[in-house]
């Protein structure tokens, strides 16, 4: 076997050092009824690595890549394109193959780049502090909620109709067994955001309000006063950005009074993975930062006086506060914080702001361009690079028939929320810069062509 | 020598000019010192291109961001110096032994990367219609297939996205089916020896934890464990084998008596290496398991995640796992079984632990990993796991206390106490001792169970030459403790650090970059010759 280097030889020479006649001997602790006696049935034997990768190959192409035709899909995870240096720099092996920087004499390397991950998505979102990273941003709202619970001492979270339904999904689950309180429910097909009507329902009893932006729907509105009326009743607002990209066009959550900001960070830097791995952002006010769930790197010096960081205030965490820790998290998205670093660094303010432009501008051609389809309509006033189409019909099955026509065209709600008929014309639509003016054409004629 | 200043990167050294231990740049020839981005790049730079478009009049209402944000970019060329630098001031398994013990540091075959970036699998969207993503939907039911009979159990949850998260699925089957039997439990009994996210997975969960004792050889109690059964126990959370690196060898009556009083047993599998392909949980009584993919499966740690924790069911919990999942029917195609049907085709089931359908990066890696092996390489994996780790234990028991080494053999990992070093010498000093011999170190204080403890797992993946140097490194290092070498207090002197003051850091957190204040008359870094 090519990944193991122990020859006969050696097995033999060791077991003599041992003291053990057999590699069984060393197995003995295992009660005799519960060991096999040879390989699991039922399984192939070991293969060659050209073997390995022809079956896999075989199941790659059983897929249809986002990148071989017209792809608008967005809803949580976008399509955006990742500069080649990204992936060259993640397969170093010292970022690669190393762990947990639990030895900081000889993991600065994660260790910096952790530092200016926390210190990137802080100012992204517009909060004091980030944390090294969830696993995702479904996840991280859920915890984000928690941490409400523990700052605000209640447990009703009002969640906005424009949050995720994956993410109310999670809530849902966890709060069934913590005894938490949500107060949540499906969108409906209008223009604006339900924010004005949570800010009147915020009470001494709610822990958090939760919206998204922009929303499920695309949508983006101001915050700042649902801020001031979570603040009035000593709530929390909590902001989740699913497309961090918008940032670099349209105003942080941070800036607008939120609270807590976490974020799917998946569309800078990782690509679209089927889901996972992700990297969920976790970002707050200072004044709530040992409340915050996850790894948290710090600056601070060495024996010599030099600069170096470490990891910090471990005592919110598992390995030392065991069952009172704030989260039981341990492995988080290391690598893939190193990737949005990465990409967020080649960025820089202005590539960021640029990219984001050039969103927008896809995007804002697409609604143009699709809305000109007949019985077709833009439900947003206001968008970044995503938006919902009206459709004279059910989108899912419009979907289906698009991607005959190899035009992956979008999120029908249908798929989102399956039990909700009301929302069942909605198709939620995603442009970003590797949406080509070509592209954007064969998607409208292929949509009228479908709807005729 | 001048104080050499806060950032650590600009000059040392002094207006006299650079002696034996000093140069101008602060580096030391291969070792290169890499200020922050925020240091060397500017909001103006970017290292990325972009075509011209045309865009539109804006539709984003008022929300224009008009504030400076405060990200700096650098050009590509600087951005690979950058964290290729970077890169060189961390230990990695390509660099050598990491024998960190219940953490699997094992090689991370290049052909799993290979095939987690076909673009089959790298670049499709976890939305797509299902007829698009067939050849995915059956990586996940036949990664899901090994993980079933390579564990004897009954199905298999493929959602978590984590260990942490992996014990919280099993947990939260657990509650399902004590709700579904109409039960109120609230009980979980965890060993002291457990991992850290045991117990914290239990009270994110809603459970009040309570110890299991243990006997003074290592193992669960088992009389103990029997007395405090009763109906208010939900279930016990035990590691086999445990972090202790011993088989749990009453695991079957354990499972039995937990099961005769009505609790479940939750098994955590991170140490899944020492027994994968010679023995199944599932003939154990377990009634679930999370399996770590980056640590038995050899999916990478990449310097603290991501990770996959797929949790393995018994007949029991099965119905309860989460959505949504993989099916495969009869006529060979896939599915997901999501919110939408799952009221008919999954109707027990808890709910959904996160967004789309888990790290499916992550099952790509591990399936490739175990189709390379198949069913005799993962014995042979197991088997040479162990045998490492006992050459070890057996190497340097004369040097350090090993303490239940008298019981037998131990599994994958080998346990050392601080027992006998010189007054004053702890396993902080062994550790940071044999990073200067050039490796990383084995986990320390952990289990909690022993005094200073140090868990050493070489994985299967080390040759005995490897293991012969780091035995004769590791038995200096101790004698170096023994006899209380002073040098040792304040090793490692040859890292790209020495010791860092983590006490300063947690009294006063710096999280983030803020620019300093710069005092009048400091002069620019052009004029002290900074670059």
């Amino acid at each position: 076997m090519r990944y193991l280097p122990l020859t006969a030889d050696d097995r033999s020479a060791m077991l003599g050092v041992i003291g053990a006649a057999s590699i069984d001997d060393l197995f003995v602790d295992v009660p005799a009824e519960a060991r096999l006696d040879g390989p699991i049935p039922d399984l192939p034997n070991q293969a060659s690595e050209l073997a390995v990768e022809r079956h896999m190959g075989a199941l790659a192409r059983r897929n249809r890549a986002a990148g071989d035709g017209p792809f608008f899909l967005g809803a949580g995870a976008y399509r955006h394109h990742v500069p080649a240096s990204v992936d060259h720099l993640i397969q170093r092996g010292e970022f690669l193959t190393a762990y947990t920087p639990y030895q900081p004499e000889i993991a600065q390397g994660t260790l910096q780049m952790l530092f200016e991950f926390q210190s990137q998505v802080a100012r992204l979102l517009g909060t004091d502090v980030a944390n090294a990273s969830m696993y995702d941003g479904s996840t991280a709202c859920w915890e984000a909620v928690v941490m409400a619970r523990r700052i605000t001492k209640r447990a009703k979270a009002l969640f906005s109709t424009g949050v995720h339904p994956h993410y109310r999904s999670v809530a849902r689950t966890m709060a069934k067994y913590t005894g938490d309180v949500l107060v949540e429910a499906d969108p409906e097909l209008v223009p604006g955001t339900d924010w004005a009507a949570l800010a009147a329902a915020v009470d001494k009893e709610v822990s958090c309000v939760v919206v998204q932006y922009p929303d499920i729907l695309g949508r983006i509105d101001d915050m700042a006063a649902l801020a001031a009326a979570c603040q009035a009743s000593g709530a929390l607002l909590i902001a989740v950005v699913t497309e961090p990209v918008a940032l670099g066009l349209i105003k942080s959550p941070g800036e607008m009074g939120a609270d807590i900001v976490v974020g799917e960070g998946q569309s800078i830097g990782v690509g679209l993975q089927f889901g996972g791995p992700y990297v969920g952002l976790f970002a707050c006010k200072a004044k709530y930062v040992r409340q915050m769930p996850g790894r948290l790197c710090g600056e601070t010096v060495d024996a010599n006086g030099k600069r170096g960081f470490v990891l910090t205030l471990s005592t919110r965490e598992q390995h030392i506060r065991r069952e009172k820790a704030t989260s039981n998290i341990c492995t988080n998205s290391g690598l893939c914080a190193l990737a949005f670093s990465i990409h967020m660094t080649l960025l820089g303010e202005a590539g960021l702001r640029q990219l984001a432009s050039i969103n927008h501008g896809r995007a804002l051609a697409a609604a143009e361009q699709l809305a000109k389809v007949p019985g077709v309509s833009v439900l947003n006033s206001a968008f970044f690079n995503e938006f919902t189409l009206l459709l004279p019909t059910a989108a899912r099955p419009v979907v289906h028939q698009l991607a005959e026509r190899d035009i992956l065209g979008g999120v029908s709600l249908g798929r989102l929320y399956p039990d909700n008929e009301g929302l069942e014309n909605g198709l939620v639509v995603a442009v970003t810069e590797t949406c080509t003016a070509e592209d954007i054409a064969a998607f409208a004629a292929a949509l009228k062509e479908v709807l005729a | 020598m001048s104080t050499p200043n806060a950032s650590g990167w600009r000059p040392e050294m002094n207006a006299g000019g650079a002696d034996d231990s000093t140069t101008f740049t602060g580096n030391r020839a291969l070792m290169l010192e890499e200020p922050l981005i925020f240091e060397i790049g500017s909001t103006e730079t970017t290292g990325v291109d972009f075509d011209s478009v045309v865009i539109g009049r804006p539709q984003i209402g008022n929300l224009y961001r008009t504030d400076a944000i405060g990200l700096p970019g650098l050009s590509e060329s600087e951005t690979i110096r950058h964290y290729t630098r970077l890169s060189r001031q961390n230990y990695a398994i390509d660099l050598g032994l990491f024998p960190l013990g219940s953490c699997t540091m094992k090689h991370n075959p290049r052909l799993n990367e290979k095939v987690a970036r076909m673009p089959g699998f790298a670049d499709i969207h976890p939305l797509q219609p299902q007829e698009t993503v067939q050849g995915a939907l059956a990586v996940i039911n036949e990664l899901a297939m090994w993980l079933i009979k390579l564990t004897g159990m009954h199905g298999v949850a493929m959602t978590p996205k984590a260990g942490a998260h992996g014990e919280l699925c099993g947990i939260l089957c657990i509650k399902a089916a004590l709700e579904a039997r109409g039960e109120d439990r609230r009980v979980l009994l965890v060993p002291e020896s457990a991992h850290g996210t045991n117990p914290a997975t239990a009270a994110f969960a809603g459970f009040t934890v309570e110890d299991i004792p243990a006997t003074p050889e290592g193992r669960v109690d088992l009389e103990a464990l029997k007395a405090r059964l009763g109906p208010d126990v939900a279930g016990v959370m035990i590691t086999n084998p445990n972090t202790c690196g011993l088989f749990e060898r009453d695991m079957k009556a354990i499972s039995d008596a937990v099961h005769a009083a009505g609790g479940y047993v939750y098994c955590d599998g991170a140490n899944f290496n020492a027994i994968v392909g010679k023995v199944r949980p599932g003939d154990l009584g377990v009634d679930a398991m999370h399996i770590n993919l980056h640590k038995t499966f050899s999916t990478p740690h990449g310097g603290g995640g991501p990770g996959s924790g797929p949790v393995v069911l018994s007949e029991a919990l099965s119905s309860y796992g989460p959505i949504p999942y993989a099916a495969r029917y009869a006529d060979g195609s896939f599915k997901l079984v999501e919110e939408e049907s799952a009221h008919v085709e999954h109707p027990e089931t808890f709910g959904r632990m996160t967004a789309f359908h888990g790290q499916m990066g992550m099952f790509t890696r591990a399936l490739t990993y175990m189709l390379s092996h198949g069913a005799d390489g993962l014995k042979q994996v197991a088997e040479d796991a162990v045998l490492n780790a006992n050459y070890i234990l057996r190497s340097l028991d004369d040097v350090l206390e090993a303490p239940f080494c008298g019981s037998g053999p131990c599994m994958h990992e080998a346990l050392f106490t601080d027992n006998g070093l010189a007054e004053g010498f702890s396993t902080l000093d062994i550790a940071k001792g044999i990073i200067d011999e050039g490796y990383h170190p084995m986990t320390v204080y952990f289990p909690l169970v022993v005094h200073g403890a140090m868990l050493i797992e070489p994985t299967e993946t080390e040759s005995k030459a490897v293991l012969d140097q780091f035995i004769g490194a590791l038995r200096s290092v101790a004698l170096r403790a023994k006899n209380g070498d002073p040098a040792l207090k304040s090793a490692p002197h040859f890292a790209p650090r020495a010791r860092l003051d983590e006490t300063a850091a947690a009294r006063k957190p710096v999280l983030a970059w803020s620019e300093p204040a710069v005092a009048p008359g400091t002069p620019s870094l052009s004029e002290i010759g900074g670059s």
